[in-house]
């Protein structure tokens, strides 16, 4: 009964969808008053589909086996959170994820978007509508989630046991809000296109969904990172994996779009080019998400091969942004001029970026994509992988990182103090990170030797906007800048730092043993069965020492049962200079077991940048929300 | 700066940028794309020797064998019609074994494959597309022998 209601909600919000569709095509084409009907749609739209996604989490949380989705992909003995977030840790229930936060994200467009004029978000909620018609439409007819098994099996088929794990319960839904979030400023983008309302109005309405979005995509993205390094113990925490690339090339846009949409808020520029990045964006999150669902791909995290689904998603990837493309070459050229501005000035600076950014995108886009395309022409297989991608993109992105230190202390509109003398202080200190490398550690590579300088230099670069202010009456949009600049230097460090000086050792060791690695002597104690609740395993135990007292890490081999498969347990400490990370391998004939060990010195900065970047996100969108709030009241009451 | 030059500025500089990220790419991919082998193709003198390549097969029964210091070990790889020798330091990824498929990334020196990294099949569904096939075919193979 319960998947049956899930399947008639799906049904009707369908239906509403394409009532919505009409409502705004009456609205556009004969100036009918619907504003308030359509938005009430919306919101019952995005009730139903969070019906479905509800039905969808209880028939997984009961294993209720004679859905098919349930008997393919969970088990009676899986630990009951695993069960519930086994509901999306497959095809039909994260795209049905998907499709519920397409709904509920124009639910409130709906209800809390007063700053647009009427027709703009009339014709907002229109294109929204149409985005999730198409989705609905995949799930309906590709992938229905609910599907009947007839007759029940009496056990399922399991999870994947790589992904029993915390990470799996966060990950993708984060991402997934992300990704999704995009889609409100695609909609506003296509609304206003429609309409010919582009405006700082618009733009002050597209901003908080887009900083929304970006710092879901920037955490989520920190914590696939984290998630990969210590799940798949190989130590390395980002392989350029395509499945990896389809979650970098959404945020490289919606890092663009930040950023222009605010040129568009603040002074009324760039109105078609923030159009235009609001359509990329949304863009890649479809291409991400076509490239994990349609299994075309040589990955770890495709686990969905099925080409007639790959067909239905291209075709929908396709129709959207090729409309969207039409449309805005249609109504592009005829935007009103957007505010003037001087060579020399934040604008400037912004496009700068804007530039840098589609460049980095265009070449991580190219070489995702490029393999896809040879063996679709030629049937030849290739791979591109971290050397391209490290040489192509990372000088880009140190040029980044410099420019970052200078654009926010440029004035707006037209700047006619020397802005390098602020300088004097970040470049000062980049000079003397890199003279000290040259000297400590003449054999470091070039690029992490430039990470390091340019990491000290945009250390202290970031928090010039808040010298010569008082802190309190500095707006929060401000300090969350200053804090996401930071990070990125603080994330700089971290990679420049595990490039430059990680140690790691592979080694045959008995019982009893000792191996040095980096400062640390780690002796095998001994090695143990163990077992969980649906494993077993092989336990190492380690006695590190450094100068001071010990301390045990006990790597595991674990062998799951349903379905068989074998997961390496990395084991890991934390200290405040470095991370110790040690992995076991097999035994030989002897007893000896081989062991990996790694002392990777200052690798957490990686995440605690990429964690203060999405803070810094956060922190200017409730800046900006809080501040809307004081200053409109109506939108506190709605609007009607 | 008139509003009508700088909108065309911005367009220069929008195309400006998309040739540059194309000529980058096309730079980049030119000498670090990896292309895919299978043992027939290197029997066959198709991969070049010392450039980065990723080689596919069947790891054949009976050839794991570890070396002396217990973390290099030598295997072959197959594809049924020719093997080429591989040489890996390192721990073996989950689910290697002997008689199921395997890709090893690293380069070819000699008549013998130098593996940085393998990838194994990652679980009883999931196996890379390039494998898909091959394991097909071997499976073929073996039924026609018998």
């Amino acid at each position: 009964m319960i998947a049956e209601t899930g399947l008639a909600s799906l049904w009707l919000a369908a239906g509403l969808a394409a009532y919505q569709l009409v409502l705004m095509i009456l609205a556009l084409r004969s100036r009918v008053e619907v504003a308030r009907s359509i938005r009430a749609v919306a919101v019952a739209q995005g009730i139903l589909t969070l019906i479905a996604f509800a039905a969808l989490l209880i028939v997984f949380a009961r294993t209720d086996l004679s859905v098919t989705l349930v008997a393919a992909n969970s088990h009676s003995a899986k630990p009951f959170v695993y069960k519930v977030a086994g509901a999306w840790g497959n095809h039909e229930g994260s795209m049905l994820m998907w499709v519920t936060i397409l709904a509920v994200a124009g639910a409130f467009l709906g209800t809390f978007s007063p700053r647009t004029s009427a027709m703009t978000l009339v014709a907002a909620l229109g294109a929204q509508a149409a985005l999730a018609l198409g989705f609905y439409g995949f799930l309906l007819i590709a992938s229905n989630p609910f599907a009947r098994l007839n007759p029940a099996p009496i056990e399922g088929q399991g999870l994947n046991p790589l992904l029993q794990d915390p990470g799996l319960a966060f990950h993708p839904p984060t991402l997934y809000l992300g990704y999704v979030g995009l889609s409100i400023a695609f909609s506003l983008a296509v609304g206003a296109l429609l309409t010919g309302e582009v405006d700082s109005r618009l733009g002050r309405a597209m901003r908080p969904w887009v900083l929304g979005a970006w710092v879901l995509l920037t955490l989520g993205i920190t914590a696939g990172s984290y998630w990969a390094y210590y799940e798949l113990g190989w130590g390395g925490y980002w392989f350029w994996d395509p499945v990896e690339n389809a979650s970098l090339m959404p945020w490289l846009a919606g890092t663009a779009l930040l950023h222009s949409v605010n040129v568009l808020a603040a002074r009324g520029a760039l109105k078609a080019w923030t159009m235009m990045l609001a359509v990329i964006a949304f863009s890649m999150s479809m291409v991400g998400t076509f490239l994990v669902r349609s299994g075309i791909l040589t990955s770890v995290h495709a686990f969905a091969i099925d080409p007639q689904r790959g067909a239905f998603l291209l075709a929908l990837l396709g129709i959207y942004v090729g409309a969207a493309l039409v449309l805005f070459a249609w109504r592009g050229a005829n935007l009103k001029e957007g505010a003037p501005f001087e060579l020399v000035s934040r604008e400037t600076g912004l496009v700068i970026n804007n530039l840098l950014l589609s460049v980095v995108l265009g070449v991580v886009f190219l070489g995702t994509l490029y393999p896809l395309l040879v063996e679709a022409v030629s049937g030849e297989k290739l791979s591109v992988g971290a050397p391209y991608f490290n040489a192509v993109a990372g000088p880009l992105a140190l040029l980044l990182a410099v420019l970052v230190g200078i654009g926010p202390l440029i004035a707006w509109r037209r700047e006619r103090r020397p802005v390098f003398k602020q300088l004097r202080i970040p470049l000062l200190l980049g000079v003397t990170a890199l003279a000290v490398t040259v000297i400590l550690a003449p054999r470091m590579g070039i690029l992490p030797r430039l990470g390091l300088t340019a990491a000290a230099y945009l250390a202290a670069a970031a928090i010039l906007p808040l010298t010569r202010r008082n802190p309190l009456r500095t707006p929060l949009a401000t300090w969350g800048m200053v804090v996401a600049h930071f990070g990125i230097a603080v994330a700089l460090a971290g990679m420049a730092a595990n490039a430059a000086f990680t140690s790691e050792r592979l080694v045959v060791a008995k019982p009893g043993e000792t191996i040095s690695v980096g400062p640390w002597l780690v002796q095998l104690q001994e090695v143990t069965p163990t077992a969980g609740k649906n494993w077993t395993g092989m336990e190492a135990q380690l006695i590190a020492t450094r100068g001071h007292g010990p301390i045990t890490l006990k790597p595991q081999t674990r062998y799951f049962t349903s379905p068989p498969a074998e997961t390496n347990e990395a084991a890991i400490d934390t200290f405040w200079n470095g991370q110790l990370y040690t992995v076991t391998g097999k035994p030989d004939e002897t007893g000896a077991w081989q062991l990996r060990l790694w002392w990777k010195p200052f690798v957490t900065l990686i995440w605690l940048g990429g964690a203060l970047i999405g803070l810094g996100g956060a922190i200017a969108l409730f800046g900006r929300i809080w501040r809307r709030r004081r200053r409109e009241p109506e939108w506190r009451r709605g609007y009607a | 700066m008139k509003p009508k030059n700088q909108r065309l500025i911005l367009v220069i500089a929008a195309l400006v940028a998309l040739v540059v990220a194309v000529l980058l790419g096309m730079w980049g991919l030119r000498d670090k794309a990896s292309y895919f082998f299978t043992p027939a193709d290197i029997a066959a003198g198709k991969a070049q020797q010392d450039r980065a390549v990723r080689l596919g097969g069947m790891v054949e029964r009976g050839s794991i064998q570890r070396q002396r210091d217990g973390v290099t070990i030598r295997f072959v790889l197959t594809d049924g019609q020719a093997a080429t020798p591989v040489v890996y330091r390192g721990i073996t990824p989950d689910l290697f074994r002997e008689g199921s498929g395997a890709v090893a990334e690293g380069r070819l020196q000699g008549g013998t494959f130098i593996a940085d990294t393998i990838l194994a099949k990652h679980d009883e569904r999931y196996m890379p597309p390039e494998l898909g096939n091959l394991a097909a075919e071997h499976k073929a193979g073996k039924t026609l022998q018998r």
